[in-house]
Parts: structure tokens; C-alpha cells; sequence
């Protein structure tokens, strides 16, 4: 077990875990953060998206003693009132059946659109490719990129 | 049975009111049946149970609505669209209309059950009776008030207006209405008169979802709860020997090791350290049955095929005849894996059994017959046990079985403590509940270009085809037609999941059909028409699919899609079927990229009766004709040694956004009543881009998934996505 200092949402946040702990349960079973979610462990599915840095990176990957002076960025500190242009665009379009992998679709987005602000169709599906959405709402999830990007 | 437009209801007994303590009327009422004669609703909003009632309306005095949405969440989006129905014959703006998820106390409530995509159809009559004769009783108020006849009186958007141009909103009202007699008989509105019904309405729990508010079961915690891992037997067949526990015990943040039908669980204070601790753990197993591999399911079935031990579900004519007068008898075979459900939250739940309660919270599609499970388990009152359900990250099938619940509650019984299980991805693919390895092997005559009889023969594991698929199409447009059925029993346990059969059925039928037309040089499209004109008539009652409501279903779709207009270097193939009491036809178009064929776009055409929320109903729709092509196209799972041959999303391969067609969706307009949609788009799919597929290539696919034959060394390039590391995730 260590003492950590990790800035989260800009907020400056003590945790204790062992060094190793992913970022994902840190959050969820240690902050009480539980918007990041659990998909697979393994990176392969995207639900647990954060942002380090302002990079889209998979939490249940990312050791926290990787984290000391790096800013972390979550669903919950996305946005102060939920109206970032990415989780607009979600909600115009009504994007969730379930709703699980949202949040990690919307951190994968937001972070790509920082990057290409105005993307090419091909390009926002090669970008989404990375989450899993198990109810396949991916026509939604395409237009919803594409109109946040319209609308930023 | 088709019919909508019935205007007066009888109440029955199963609508009660009354008025609460701080202002307002709450209403219960029973949904999908008509139960007992209930006691009154609660006066007070904190005590609402659903023992007497599993629904509850609370009309306030400020004119705001709560609608106590009653059926489990499983992104079929009922928690929209239930509501919205009361809404319309309350007649209340939407705008005012709040949706809670009812907490369900699981004793003596009635259908609250997701599954078979029956929440709307079941709900329809009750859902709009009950908001009809809340509004009455609002205008029965007012009149009073007013000192005039109630016929006089009309109400729209919460607000009641009488023949001398006086108004009341319903929030100055309701604490008259709730002390009124409940009306015996109240009027419906008609479909033209629809204001909400048929208007694209938000999920309503949209705020929550992008924000990332904890509204699901993994997200749920409790004072003093401990999260478990669970680890069970690597194959079936076999059962725990023995085991060591002390490096497990070792993991920093391991609380406790508890053991119970061959499953040992690690209890911890987070469950990163209970999944650490489950593998520290050393296990030895040994063998307690067969087993059983896929190369051995495999020949089983085959054997199955060739044998002649059926169990028959229909037949009519005489299909042996037909065959030995025919100039030509066609037969193929077709072959589906095992399919895992995948649902993105996996498996979890939480348990607190104590001395004198036994709690129960998580995602279930099941919460009554679970309850009941559980209290036998554990030899306790069923009164005992009170279950809670939250929003669910996917269902498919798979959270109608409550096995996981069983493990919460036995590992919080040996613990005593307030245990939360959850699955890793890996216990989730392998412990089992599987759609099963089925094959179909379908005959069927030609004579003078026609075809005279039909034989399909079903091999499957563990369990067969059932109530009434025997008799969807084509029974009843072939004259000689038989349904044969038959069985293999394995240890590996298998259930429902999402089209339970037809998700399979479906693409053998509807691919053998376009062979059909190939051979007697029919179009695929018309020799469907043609055959469905012989169900127009039928007076079967156990054939439910309508030969006009398909007929008009495949011509909308063959119109939208443009059918046999395909631009050069598309290709198009077509299939249609019925299935959830729902009509779906679907028209693929692949092209070829790169030397293979990729699906471009899936027109659907969809009658499910009156759509309530286009919006959510087109989500449904796209989404099931995305899963059904996925899983046609890559979902392979199978058996070695008892052992599964996949256990995470690097060796089982989900459809991802690339793969994914544009899907076009378009209702038939008939103003029947509503039938479900969480199910009956994903049949289609798997014969739709198989038969696309054959327009471009000329290969006929039989056996799920498509990818294992078709142009393998390219297709398998896609598998090779690999995740960047952190820090690499710009362009993913």
C-alpha cells in the first residue's frame, strides 16, 4: 500500500492503494467515481475511457503510481453541468439504449475531437473503433461525433 | 386480436386511488392482468410498495406527474416509452411528466419481467385505461367544482375547460379527484388524436447516462459492503478437489476465502484486490463428467441429423409424398455455435443476508422468480427477501437467470456480510449460460417450378425450438410441411438469448429460400409475396403471423431499398421474418472492398403496430440488425475439453464501428396495436447480408460465423485490432 497524490477533475486527490491498482477501481471503488466503467480488464473494449492529459487512455490499464503529475479527466469532470459538445450532441441524438459504454464512447469522443476538430466520416469511425457498444448503437454514435463536431 | 380501436374499457377493480397525506393523488393499478381485488394505495409516497399494485401514478397538486415506470431498464428504452403511454390519456404535457423506476419489492407483484420483448404489447390496454381514467376523475372534479355535467367538460395538456370557457389545471383539482368514486368506464382517445404516442421522445434517464451517474448495478454500494470475485470450475465437468487459499489471503486488501458448490470466493475491500486474490488462489479439480468439445457437439448434432429420432412439432400434409413425386429435392444444413451474451455490465449483484432480512440489489430480469430462488437456497420465508432492481448495462437473455444472485447471496450468507459479486469479462464468457450450438437441416421439393413440400429438422443442445415457432412462416404457405425437433443433453448449461431459436432459425430459413428462388428462377422478393398469399386466408390459430402484414412489410422494405435497382457494384439480398408477434423485412447491400464484401447498409421496414417512440423504437431496431449481423458474422465460441475457447474480447471477436452499415429504418403505418422490439430485428439480419453476400461473390454461407469461411486470410486482418498503449490513444 502507498499514499498518492493524483489530480483528478482538478481537483488534488490522496488516495491509498497498492502501486499497481489500475486507475479504473481506484475511482470506482476507492473515490466513488463509478461513471468510468468495467468492461473487460484488458483495454480491448473501451468502457472505462478517461483522459490523461487530455489523451483518451483505458483506466483499467493505467497503474496509478504511472499518475503523479498527470491530470486525469473523467465523465464526472467532463463538463460542469453536462453540456460539454460531445455529451450535447449524445443527448440530441439520443445516442444510449443501456447505456453502459456511454461514458467511455464519450471520453473516446471528446478527446478525438480535441485533437481533430473537424474530422472526416471515415476518420471518426476509425476513432470510435476502439469501443465496444454491446447494443450497437453505432449509427448514433457516429452522428452524435459528427454533430458535436458541427456544433463546437 | 389486430384490432385498436377499442374506445370503452371496463376497469375491473384493478385501479385504485387515493389521496396523499401531503397534497395529491396517487394511483395504482396492475398492469398485464387484472389481479385480486387490491387494497388502497398508500397515502403516504414514501411507503409505495408493489404488493398491491405494481404500478403507481402520483398526480400533484402543482400539476406535475410521477409516473412510477414498473418494468426493468435493459436499453429497450420501457422506461420512456410505458410512460408516455399513460401520459397520452392522462393527456398531460410530457414536459410535466417525471419517470422513477419503481423500487420493486419483489412479493405478490404481477409481469414485472423483461423479456420476449412483450412489455408494450402486455401493457398497452392497462397503460392507456389507467391514464384515461385518472383524467376522467380530474374532469369528474372539476364539473363537480364547477356545478356542471362532466360530459360537458373536455381536458388537454393538464388543463380542463367546460361549455362556458372556465378552466382548472389538474394540480387545483386533484385533492377533489382523489376522493372520487373511480369511473367504471372511460373513453380512449383515437390514433389521430395522438399528441405524444408516435413523437420522438428522449430516453429519459439521458442526463444521468452522459454525466455518468451511478444508475447501474456495478454501481451500486452500501455501508460496510465487501466486493467478491468468484472463481468456478475452468470446464464443464469438472468439480473442485481441493484448494489453497493462503496466497490469496496474502493479497493486500483480502478480507476472507469462502467455499460452496465447487466455487471458491475471495472477499475483499475493492475488487481490484478480489480479482488479484482469485488468482493467487491454487485450485485442483478434478473430473465430474464428460468433457465435451465442439468436434464431439459437432458429430453429435450431425448424428442427430441423420438419425430419425424426432420429436415432431407440426405437420401438415404429407411431406414424404411430395418429396418422392418431386423433380427435385433440395437440402442443406446449416450450423450456429455457441454464443456467449456479452453484456457490457458484467454479471454482478450485491447481497446482505442478516438474521431477520435478506437484501438483494442489481440488475435482473427476473426479480420474483430470483427472490423465490434465492429463500430456497438458503431455507428461509420468502416474506424475508426484498429485491431491488437497477438500471441493467444489457440483458440479451442473460439476466434472466439469476445465478449470479445465488452467488451473492450464498457468499453473504457464509461471510455475514454485505457482499457485492462481480464478474471479471472472463467469468462472465465462461461460467456459462450460452445461447446453444444448434443445426438445421432443411428439405424441401420443386415440381413445375414450385415448391411442394418442407422439412426442416432441428439438432440442438440441451433444449429445442419452442411454443409457437413450429408454425411461423412458412407453416401454412406450403401445403405439405413438417417440423421435426430433436436433442443432445451436455453438461454445459445453455439459456435464452435475445430471439431465442429464430436469431438462428431465421438465417437458415431465409438463406434456403434464396437459394430456392435461384434454382426456379424466381425472384427472391416476389416468390415470398407469392407464398404468403396462401396464409391470407388461414383460420390456424397457431399460425400468428399475418400473410398481408408480412406482404405489405416486404414491399415497404423492397420499395425503400430500392429492390432490384442496386447501382453497380452493389449487391443486395433480402429476408423477412416474424417473429415477437413483429413483422421485419430486411434489405442488405454489400459491396466489395479490397477483394471483400463489406455491408454497406441494411433497410429495415417494421410492423410492430402503432410506434409509441419512434426515436427509441428506431434505437431498438438499428441495434438488433447491427447485433444479428455481428454475431452471423464473427461471434464463434466453442468447447475444449469442457473449456471454453474464449474468454475476453481478444480472442471473441463483438462487432466494432467499422463493420457497421448505415441501417435505414421504416415503419408500415396501420394503426394496429403495439408488439415489442427488443428482439425481432435481429433475425432477419444473418440471411440479409448472407444473401447480399451470394449476390457478390456467388458463396453461399451455412455456418455461423461467416468470417471462418469467407476469404479468410482477409477478413482475419480486421481481427488483428490491436488497443494502443496509453499515451498512443489519439487516433485510437
Amino acid at each position: 500500500m502507498a499514499s498518492l497524490t493524483i489530480t483528478i477533475n482538478g481537483e488534488s486527490r490522496t488516495i491509498t492503494a497498492a502501486p499497481e491498482t489500475p486507475l479504473l477501481w481506484v475511482l470506482r471503488d476507492e473515490l466513488g467515481m463509478v461513471g468510468t466503467k468495467f468492461g473487460c480488464g484488458i483495454g480491448q473494449c473501451g468502457s472505462c475511457t478517461v483522459h490523461l492529459d487530455g489523451n483518451a487512455v483505458r483506466s483499467c490499464q493505467l497503474p496509478v503510481s504511472a499518475l503523479e503529475g498527470k491530470k486525469i479527466t473523467t465523465i464526472e469532470g467532463l463538463s460542469e453541468a453536462g453540456d460539454h459538445p460531445v455529451q450535447v450532441a449524445w443527448k440530441e441524438v439520443d445516442v444510449p439504449q443501456c447505456g453502459y459504454c456511454q461514458a467511455g464512447q464519450i471520453m473516446t469522443a471528446s478527446a478525438f475531437l480535441a485533437q481533430n476538430p473537424s474530422p472526416s466520416s471515415e476518420e471518426i469511425r476509425n476513432a470510435m473503433h476502439g469501443n465496444i457498444c454491446r447494443c450497437a448503437s453505432y449509427n448514433r454514435i457516429e452522428k452524435a461525433v459528427a454533430q458535436a463536431a458541427q456544433n463546437s | 386480436m389486430e384490432n385498436n380501436q377499442k374506445l370503452t374499457f371496463s376497469r375491473r377493480g384493478f385501479i385504485k386511488t387515493s389521496a396523499l397525506a401531503g397534497g395529491g393523488m396517487l394511483i395504482g393499478f396492475n398492469l398485464f392482468q387484472a389481479c385480486k381485488e387490491a387494497a388502497q394505495p398508500p397515502v403516504d409516497i414514501a411507503s409505495l410498495n408493489f404488493n398491491d399494485f405494481n404500478a403507481f401514478i402520483k398526480i400533484s397538486d402543482d400539476g406535475y406527474v410521477t409516473i412510477f415506470s414498473p418494468n426493468p431498464e435493459i436499453g429497450q428504452g420501457v422506461k420512456t416509452s410505458m410512460p408516455m403511454i399513460i401520459a397520452e390519456e392522462l393527456d398531460v404535457p410530457w414536459e410535466k411528466v417525471h419517470v422513477a423506476q419503481g423500487i420493486l419489492d419483489t412479493k405478490n407483484y404481477q409481469r414485472q419481467v423483461a423479456g420476449g420483448s412483450q412489455s408494450i404489447r402486455f401493457g398497452w390496454d392497462a397503460l392507456r385505461q389507467t391514464g384515461a381514467t385518472a383524467k376522467q376523475m380530474l374532469i369528474n372534479a372539476a364539473a363537480a367544482q364547477w356545478g356542471v355535467d362532466a360530459s360537458t367538460c373536455s381536458a388537454s395538456q393538464g388543463v380542463i375547460t367546460n361549455a362556458n370557457g372556465d378552466s382548472l389545471h389538474y394540480g387545483q383539482v386533484v385533492n377533489q379527484a382523489a376522493g372520487l368514486e373511480v369511473p367504471e368506464n372511460v373513453t380512449l382517445k383515437e390514433t389521430k388524436d395522438y399528441t405524444i404516442i408516435g413523437t420522438d421522445t428522449r430516453n429519459v434517464d439521458i442526463d444521468e447516462i452522459i454525466t455518468g451517474k451511478p444508475l447501474f448495478g456495478l454501481d451500486y454500494t452500501a455501508e460496510g459492503m465487501v466486493y467478491a470475485s468468484v472463481m468456478r470450475p475452468p470446464a464443464f465437468g469438472n468439480a473442485l478437489e481441493s484448494f489453497d487459499d493462503a496466497d490469496a489471503r496474502a493479497v493486500a486488501g483480502v478480507i476472507d476465502v469462502v467455499s460452496y458448490d465447487n466455487k471458491i470466493a475471495v472477499l475483499a475491500n475493492n475488487t481490484w484486490a478480489a480479482m488479484q486474490g482469485k488468482k493467487a488462489l491454487k485450485a485442483i479439480w478434478k473430473a465430474d463428467g464428460t468433457l465435451e468439445s465442439t468436434a464431439d457437439h459437432d458429430r453429435i448434432l450431425n448424428e442427430i441429423l441423420d438419425g430419425n429420432s424426432f420429436d415432431t412439432r407440426r405437420e401438415d400434409g404429407d411431406v414424404a409424398a411430395a418429396f418422392a413425386a418431386a423433380d427435385e429435392v433440395v437440402e442443406r444444413t446449416y450450423e450456429s455455435p455457441f454464443l456467449p451474451h456479452n453484456c457490457m455490465e458484467p454479471m454482478n449483484f450485491y447481497a446482505n443476508v442478516t438474521a431477520d432480512r435478506i437484501h438483494l440489489v442489481g440488475p435482473i430480469q427476473t426479480p420474483a422468480g430470483t427472490a423465490a430462488r434465492v429463500a430456497q437456497l438458503l431455507d428461509r420465508n420468502a416474506e424475508e427477501v426484498h429485491l431491488e432492481m437497477t438500471r441493467m448495462g444489457g440483458g440479451f437473455g442473460r439476466r434472466l437467470y439469476g445465478d449470479f444472485v445465488m452467488d451473492a447471496a450464498q457468499i453473504s450468507n457464509l461471510a455475514q456480510k454485505p457482499v457485492k459479486v462481480v464478474y471479471s469479462r472472463e467469468d462472465d464468457m465462461t461460467a456459462g449460460i450460452y445461447r446453444p450450438a444448434i443445426k438445421y437441416r432443411i428439405a424441401a421439393s420443386l415440381k413445375d417450378g414450385e415448391i411442394t413440400g418442407y422439412h426442416l429438422k432441428e439438432a440442438a443442445i440441451n433444449s429445442n425450438m419452442y411454443g409457437l415457432i413450429p408454425h411461423f412462416f412458412p407453416a401454412g404457405a406450403i401445403s405439405n410441411y413438417k417440423v421435426d425437433t430433436a436433442n443432445y443433453q451436455s453438461n454445459i448449461t445453455i439459456g435464452a438469448w435475445r430471439a431465442p431459436y429464430t436469431n438462428f432459425l431465421a438465417f437458415a430459413e431465409q438463406t434456403f429460400f434464396d437459394e430456392i428462388a435461384g434454382k426456379l428462377g424466381k425472384d427472391a422478393v416476389q416468390m415470398r409475396l407469392d407464398l404468403l398469399e396462401n396464409v391470407k386466408d388461414n383460420t390456424d390459430e397457431n399460425i400468428q403471423y399475418s400473410g398481408k402484414r408480412m406482404q405489405d412489410t416486404i414491399r415497404l422494405a423492397a420499395e425503400k431499398g430500392g429492390w432490384g435497382n442496386a447501382p453497380e457494384g452493389v449487391y443486395q439480398g433480402f429476408s423477412a421474418y416474424y417473429s415477437h408477434n413483429t413483422h421485419v423485412a430486411e434489405l442488405a447491400e454489400v459491396e466489395i472492398e479490397n477483394g471483400y464484401p463489406v455491408v454497406k447498409r441494411v433497410t429495415v421496414a417494421v410492423d410492430c403496430g402503432i410506434v409509441v417512440n419512434p426515436l427509441g423504437a428506431k434505437n431498438q431496431i438499428e441495434g438488433g440488425v447491427i447485433d444479428g449481423i455481428g454475431h452471423a458474422m464473427y461471434g464463434d465460441f466453442g468447447f475444449d475439453n469442457g473449456r471454453p475457447t474464449s474468454n475476453n474480447y481478444d480472442t471473441y471477436r463483438l462487432i466494432r464501428m467499422k463493420e457497421t452499415p448505415q441501417v435505414d429504418t421504416y415503419f408500415v403505418d396501420n394503426g394496429l396495436s403495439p408488439t415489442g422490439l427488443g428482439e425481432p430485428a435481429l433475425p432477419p439480419a444473418g440471411a440479409a447480408i448472407a444473401n447480399a453476400i451470394h449476390a457478390a461473390t456467388g458463396q453461399r454461407l451455412m455456418k455461423q460465423p461467416f468470417v471462418n469461411d469467407l476469404e479468410p486470410a482477409k477478413m482475419k486482418e480486421v481481427i488483428g485490432f490491436t488497443v494502443p498503449l496509453p499515451g498512443q490513444m489519439e487516433n485510437c
